[in-house]
C-alpha cells in the first residue's frame, strides 16, 4: 500500500465516509438540515433524535461517474432503519430508476430494524429490498459497502445480500441475527459474542471473501473503498436475473449447505477449501487473503 | 387452526400439499384455475433448507406453470438462530428467496400471502412480505418482537412500551397494527375461498403498480411520514 495515511472507514462517520469515497466536492445531499426533521417516535419516547435520522442520501460522482449514495450512521441508534430513515432510501432507490444513474452507492452500517419503531421499520426494510431490486431491474447497479463499526445485520444483511454485489473491509460484519441475539437464545456455547476473533471468523469480510459472499475484499481505509468501487463499476454490467441464473445460485447454496453445512467455525471451512494453514488466515493482510483465494483449487 | 383445516377452507375445489421440514409445497383448484401452494407450517424458524425450499418451488413454479399465482401461507417465528447458519451467511439464502418471489411477479406470477398464525422479523422479510399482497388471519402474530423483550433490548419501560401500544401502531406488535402501517391488505375473520378468490383478483387487477405499502399507510393512518418523506428524497433540486 502506499505511504499515505490511511482513514480508517470503520472509525469514520457516514458523512466523512463520503467525502473520502466520491470525487472531491461533488457530493450534494439531499434533505439537508433546513428541510429535514428528527424522528417524532424517538421524540415520544423521549430520546434525542438527529436531523437527517440516521442516513445521509444523495447524488454525488466517483471517477466521474454520476452515482447516487445512501450513507448509514452506526453512531445514531446503530444505523437502524425507522420510519424516516428507510424512506429515506426507498426515496434514493425510486430516483435511481427515473434517474438511471451509472450506480447507487449503499454505504450499509446497521443492527437492522429499530426497535423503537418496530413495524416501521420492518415494512421500511421491506420497501427497501423491492426498491433495490427495482432499481436493478431498470439496469442500475446497487452496490453495498460493507466495513462500518454496526457491520450489516438483521434486515440490513438480507439488503445487502440483495444488491449487485458487496464490497467489505477484513472488519466488515455482515449476517442476519446478530451474535448477541443468538447468545442470548440459545445460549453462550452456541455463540460467545464476546469471543471476537470468533464472531469474526463467522461474519467478518475474510470470510464472506473465501465463500464467494462478497465480490471485494478491501483495506480497512476509505481511499481503499473508493478504489474498489470504481474497480467492481469498471467491469460491471447489470442485467436482469433469468430463470438459468437462479437456478445456477440456486444449486451453488444447496451444494455448499451440503458440504459445509455442520461446520460452526470459519477454521473448519477454510481447512476444507483447500487452505493448508487455516489458523493464519486471520493473520494475512488484504492483499495476501485476495492472492491465497486466487491460488484455491475451485 | 391445523394445516388441512385452512386448506380446506382455502381451497374446497381440491388441494394436494406436501409438508416436509415445516415446508409446505404443492398445488390446489380454485374458480380462477390452479394456484401453487407453498409456505412454512408450525412456527418455522426458517433456515438455509427451507428457504432453498421455497426458492426452488418458486423456480419450479415459474418454469412448469407460466403466470400461475403463487400463495403462501406464512407461519414463521423469524429466523434460525445458530452459528452454523451465519457461518453460511443466512442473510445471503434469506435474500435468494426474496429474490426468486421478485423475479416470479416480473415474469408475471401473481403473488399472496397469508399469514395463519406467526409472522415474525427475517422470516417474514423473505417471502411473505414479498408477495404481491399479504393478508392475516384475524388472531395472527405480526411482530419484530414481543413487548417483553423490547423492553429489555430498548430499556425502556414495559409498562410505558405497554401503554404507547395502545395508540401506536409504529412498534404494537399485531397484524391490525401491520394493517394500518400498510403492509397488510386486510385481515380475514377465518380461512375463506370467497376471501381468497377477491384477493386474487384485485392483485391481478392492481399488477404492475408497483409497491403501494407507503401510500397504503398515509391512507389509514398509521405511518404519516413515509411516503412524504420518499416522495422528496425522489424529486429533491440540488443534484449536480
Amino acid at each position: 500500500m502506499s505511504l499515505s495515511i490511511r482513514h480508517s472507514w470503520f472509525e469514520a462517520t457516514a458523512r466523512q465516509r463520503l467525502a473520502g469515497l466520491l470525487d472531491p466536492g461533488s457530493f450534494c445531499e439531499f434533505l439537508p438540515p433546513a428541510v429535514a426533521q428528527p424522528s417524532p417516535h424517538l421524540a415520544q419516547l423521549d430520546l434525542p433524535g438527529a436531523f437527517d435520522d440516521g442516513v445521509v442520501v444523495g447524488a454525488g460522482q466517483l471517477g466521474s461517474r454520476q452515482v447516487l449514495v445512501a450513507a448509514q450512521e452506526g453512531q445514531f441508534m446503530g444505523g437502524a432503519v425507522g420510519e424516516i430513515h428507510g424512506a429515506k432510501i426507498v426515496g434514493l432507490l425510486r430516483r435511481a430508476v427515473a434517474e438511471r444513474p451509472a450506480a447507487v452507492l449503499f454505504l450499509i452500517d446497521s443492527g437492522g430494524v429499530r426497535l423503537h419503531e418496530a413495524n416501521a421499520g420492518l415494512i421500511a426494510i421491506s420497501e427497501i429490498m423491492r426498491a433495490v431490486l427495482d432499481a436493478r431491474a431498470a439496469g442500475v447497479p446497487v452496490v453495498a459497502l460493507v466495513g462500518g463499526s454496526c457491520g450489516a445485520f438483521g434486515g440490513m444483511g438480507i439488503v445487502a445480500k440483495l444488491c449487485s454485489a458487496v464490497v467489505m473491509s477484513e472488519e466488515g460484519r455482515l449476517a442476519l441475527s446478530g451474535p448477541e441475539v443468538i447468545e442470548t437464545v440459545a445460549g453462550v456455547e452456541e455463540f460467545d459474542a464476546k469471543d471476537r476473533a470468533l464472531v469474526w471468523r463467522v461474519t467478518g469480510g475474510k470470510h464472506r471473501y473465501l465463500m464467494d459472499d462478497c465480490a471485494a475484499l478491501v483495506d480497512d481505509d476509505i481511499a481503499a473503498f473508493r478504489r474498489g468501487s470504481i474497480e467492481l463499476l469498471d467491469d460491471w454490467q447489470e442485467t436482469p436475473d433469468t430463470l438459468a441464473r437462479l437456478r445456477a445460485k440456486q444449486a451453488r447454496l444447496q451444494g455448499r449447505l451440503s458440504a459445509y453445512g455442520r461446520c460452526r467455525d470459519g477454521l473448519e471451512i477454510w481447512a476444507a477449501l483447500g487452505i493448508s494453514e487455516p489458523e493464519r488466515v486471520p493473520l494475512l493482510d488484504c492483499d495476501e487473503l485476495i492472492a491465497l483465494k486466487e491460488g484455491l483449487p475451485t | 387452526m391445523t394445516l388441512n383445516t385452512i386448506l380446506d377452507a382455502l381451497f374446497p375445489a381440491g388441494h394436494a400439499v406436501a409438508v416436509a421440514n415445516q415446508v409446505l409445497a404443492g398445488e390446489a383448484q380454485t374458480a380462477l384455475g390452479p394456484v401453487a401452494v407453498l409456505g412454512t407450517t408450525d412456527a418455522a424458524a426458517i433456515d438455509h433448507a427451507m428457504a432453498l425450499a421455497l426458492a426452488g418451488t418458486v423456480l419450479d413454479t415459474v418454469e412448469q406453470h407460466p403466470g400461475r399465482p403463487l400463495v403462501f401461507l406464512v407461519d414463521t417465528s423469524g429466523q434460525a438462530l445458530s452459528r452454523s447458519q451465519e457461518l453460511l451467511c443466512l442473510n445471503g439464502s434469506l435474500a435468494h428467496l426474496a429474490s426468486c418471489v421478485d423475479f416470479a411477479r416480473r415474469q408475471g406470477h401473481p403473488s399472496l400471502a397469508l399469514v395463519t398464525a406467526n409472522a415474525v422479523s427475517g422470516g417474514f422479510l423473505s417471502f411473505g412480505l414479498m408477495a404481491d399482497q399479504a393478508y392475516a388471519l384475524a388472531d395472527a402474530q405480526v411482530r419484530v418482537m414481543d413487548l417483553r423483550a423490547m423492553a429489555r433490548v430498548t430499556k425502556i419501560a414495559y409498562e410505558r412500551l405497554v401503554e404507547l401500544a395502545a395508540s401506536s401502531p409504529i412498534f404494537a406488535p399485531g397484524a391490525a397494527s401491520y394493517q394500518k402501517m400498510g403492509a397488510i391488505a386486510a385481515i380475514w375473520p377465518a380461512p375463506s375461498a370467497t376471501l381468497l378468490l377477491d384477493a386474487l383478483r384485485d392483485i391481478a387487477q392492481a399488477r404492475g403498480a408497483g409497491d403501494q405499502r407507503q401510500s397504503l399507510a398515509t391512507t389509514r393512518g398509521g405511518r404519516q411520514l413515509a411516503a412524504g418523506v420518499s416522495r422528496q428524497v425522489e424529486h429533491a433540486v440540488g443534484a449536480g
